[in-house]
């Protein structure tokens, strides 16, 4: 994976609270046994028609939201199914950090696992990005992972949440199961002191 | 010495941590039982090749296909057969994964194969204490035990193959109070529902949460299984419910529980699950069994929910602008208008099925209701088994033989059209009434209409033809 440091980038506006997983990326593309082409199916009910071109009420389909990176979604974003492919899509169609007041768990753990960035800021703030896509799609963020620091066009700093774990491991561009798998004596050790639930093989 | 008073969480988690959280790294959590299945493994099979890497246990492991299967009819070879170039192939990768990875699988139409989250507890896998997880939002039903079960994503599932640990961080408990006696017609279904109605699909995130009260004590283990299936669409990853003799009754003879004196250790183990009493839960929500009626949901997501004979809720009348703009938006796509009754509501479908609501009980009710009575000329009612298992118990009740004269398709195991991968799906504009867990845009076919409602409100909805009050076709042995 590739570190992450920082980014920069326009903000497009998708303000509806709960957007699950099934309109990120509906369940009949998961059929797929790799990563491929997930983009192009990313928010695919909202986003296109039935003969296939763009809706036009799809507010992402809007030429001046085009090449935007940074999504400003509604409240819980992410919520319902475990689907990584949720994350996959979202960054195969080019949105490098999803901003909003709060992020469904399974969703948010995917995402921090593959780069794309969930930020976490206030209401007022969340309102003031809304606002800001909207009336000027030229607008650009910058979001800073080191200083957990998003700043907005009017120079203004907002700090957001992330673990520690999480953080180091974008900054440095290494996945988790590195760690895990470097504790192999600790498992064993475990394992050694608690009994087996069940076998399956038995 | 005195020891800190511990919630049922608390008791499992201390008991699987490998290596407590750090100010740097979060706890890694020893994972009893992983099960896999054909949709959300592909892509860590594929990462544990690219690394060289074994699964280290695959005795704690194991995989069924159930999500992009179809559920219809055998062949004349008793072969359940896969159109779908798509699924086919990846049930064939699927197969291939758990032979090259030494894993157990429940390969499509075979003895034991069924929806995931059926066939753990019906193998007797899912016991009391454990940690469970699977690529599956879902997982969370396996907490009726008294398990810690969540879903996880596909990296995830990538650790856990390789590992057998995952990295959490230590979420928070909420205690979710259940109290008073169930009404005639009214099931865990509806219990669930109105929790979830009450705190929104947000509500639980971040928490666990462990039923309790009067009211869950009193349901059997498939009723507890639909409670703690939809944890997840109150947003907690986990729900639990404390074991007790109906869990070891349950639990009990089945193929994988412990046998002779390990059972008699295992109970003694179980015993000490219960939470505390003053354990400290961080949330407390409470809801009264007494006043509960059915419960059906009218809007986009499991939390737009309200008793069967409510009306319908008016944007207008909402106090945020984002709750008014979710309302507008869920009524615009389900084509329904303010203050509007759902009941009388006329409807296309009717899914009986899913890890919600497709055990046997759950069939053993429906057909209750249904015997000698009709399907409504103008309704599809699909009953799809939750596991082959509970197909062969279904059959050997005759249960079939009354879905089947009353009109209602007897299908083949799996989930159908919950996710409606697998060519079971709603029509554009199609109105259903379906037991399964979700109500979101598109999740039952693109433009499908969907009602989350339970057994009882599905079949009778089915044989009106329109969307019903059980409670005004009960039969005198439901009651």
């Amino acid at each position: 994976m590739e570190p992450i440091k920082s980014l920069q980038g326009r903000i497009a506006p998708l303000p509806i609270n709960d957007i699950d997983t099934d309109q990120i990326i509906p369940a009949r593309f998961l059929k797929t046994t790799n990563k491929d082409g997930l983009g192009k199916q990313c928010f695919f009910d909202w986003r296109y028609n039935a003969d296939g071109g763009d809706r036009e009420d799809f507010i992402l389909n809007q030429p001046e939201y085009r090449g935007a990176s940074v999504l400003v979604a509604g409240h819980n974003f992410g919520c319902g199914s475990s689907r990584e492919h949720a994350p996959w899509a979202l960054l195969g169609m080019g949105w490098r950090a999803v901003v909003s007041t709060d992020f469904a768990d399974i969703f948010r753990n995917n995402a921090l696992k593959n780069g794309l960035l969930p930020v976490i800021v206030d209401e007022e703030t969340h309102r003031q990005l809304v606002s800001l896509a909207e009336e000027d799609p030229t607008t650009e963020v910058a979001i800073d992972l080191e200083a957990q620091m998003l700043t907005l066009p009017d120079g203004r700093k907002v700090t957001f949440p992330i673990d520690g774990f999480s953080k180091y491991c974008l900054l440095n561009g290494v996945d988790q199961l590195g760690f895990l798998l470097s504790l192999e004596e600790e498992v064993g050790q475990y394992e050694t002191a608690s009994p087996q639930r069940v076998n399956t093989l038995a | 010495m005195t020891t800190q008073p511990k919630t049922l969480f608390e008791k499992v988690w201390d008991a699987h941590l490998v290596r407590p959280q750090t100010d740097s790294t979060p706890a890694v959590l020893y994972i009893d039982l992983h099960l896999v299945h054909e949709v959300t493994s592909p892509q860590a099979f594929t990462l544990l090749r690219q690394r060289g890497l074994k699964v280290r246990r695959p005795d704690q492991t194991l995989g069924t296909m159930d999500h992009s299967t179809p559920t219809t009819p055998r062949n004349s070879l008793g072969i359940i057969p896969v159109v779908d170039v798509q699924a086919s192939a990846q049930l064939d990768q699927f197969t291939q994964n758990c032979q090259d990875f030494g894993i157990p699988m429940y390969a499509l139409g075979t003895e034991n194969q069924g929806i995931v989250h059926v066939i753990g507890p019906e193998q007797g896998l899912t016991q009391p204490g454990m940690t469970i997880v699977c690529g599956d939002s879902h997982t969370s039903t396996h907490g009726a035990f008294g398990a810690l079960a969540f879903g996880i994503g596909t990296s995830e599932v990538a650790h856990v193959l390789a590992t057998q640990t995952l990295l959490q961080y230590k979420p928070k408990t909420m205690a979710v109070r259940v109290d008073g006696v169930l009404a005639d017609g009214v099931v865990a279904k509806d219990i669930i529902l109105a929790i979830i109605a009450k705190i929104g699909v947000g509500g639980g995130t971040g928490h666990v949460f462990e039923y309790m009260g009067s009211a869950i004590r009193s349901l059997n283990m498939e009723g507890r299984m639909t409670i703690c299936n939809m944890s997840i669409e109150g947003g907690a990853r986990a729900g639990m419910v404390a074991p007790d003799e109906t869990t070891f009754e349950y639990v009990a003879g089945r193929t994988y529980a412990p046998k002779g004196a390990d059972w008699d250790a295992a109970i003694a183990r179980w015993r000490a699950l219960p939470s505390d009493d003053d354990a400290h839960f961080d949330a407390e929500v409470t809801l009264n069994a007494n006043e509960l009626i059915p419960m059906i949901t009218y809007g986009t997501n499991p939390g737009m929910g309200m008793p069967i004979d409510g009306r319908i809720p008016d944007p207008d009348a909402q106090t945020s602008v984002a709750a008014r703009t979710a309302l507008d938006k869920a009524l615009g796509y389900m084509g329904l208008r303010p203050n509007e009754p759902l009941l009388g509501k006329k409807i296309d479908v009717v899914f009986v099925g899913s890890c919600t609501n497709s055990r046997i009980g759950d069939l053993r009710q429906a057909a209750k209701m249904i015997e000698g009575r009709k399907v409504a000329d103008s309704v599809r009612m699909m009953v799809v088994p939750g596991s082959q298992q509970v197909k062969r118990q279904a059959e050997a009740e005759g249960l079939d033989e009354i879905f089947k004269a009353a009109g209602a398709e007897w299908r083949e195991a799996g989930c159908s059209m919950c996710i409606a991968m697998n060519g079971d799906q709603l029509q554009p504009g199609q109105y259903a009434v379906s037991t399964s867990n979700r109500n979101f845009e598109g999740r039952q076919g693109k433009g499908g209409r969907t009602f989350l409602a339970s057994p009882l409100t599905a079949v009778a909805s089915a044989i009106n033809g329109h969307i019903t009050d059980p409670r005004t076709l009960l039969v005198p042995e439901m009651a």
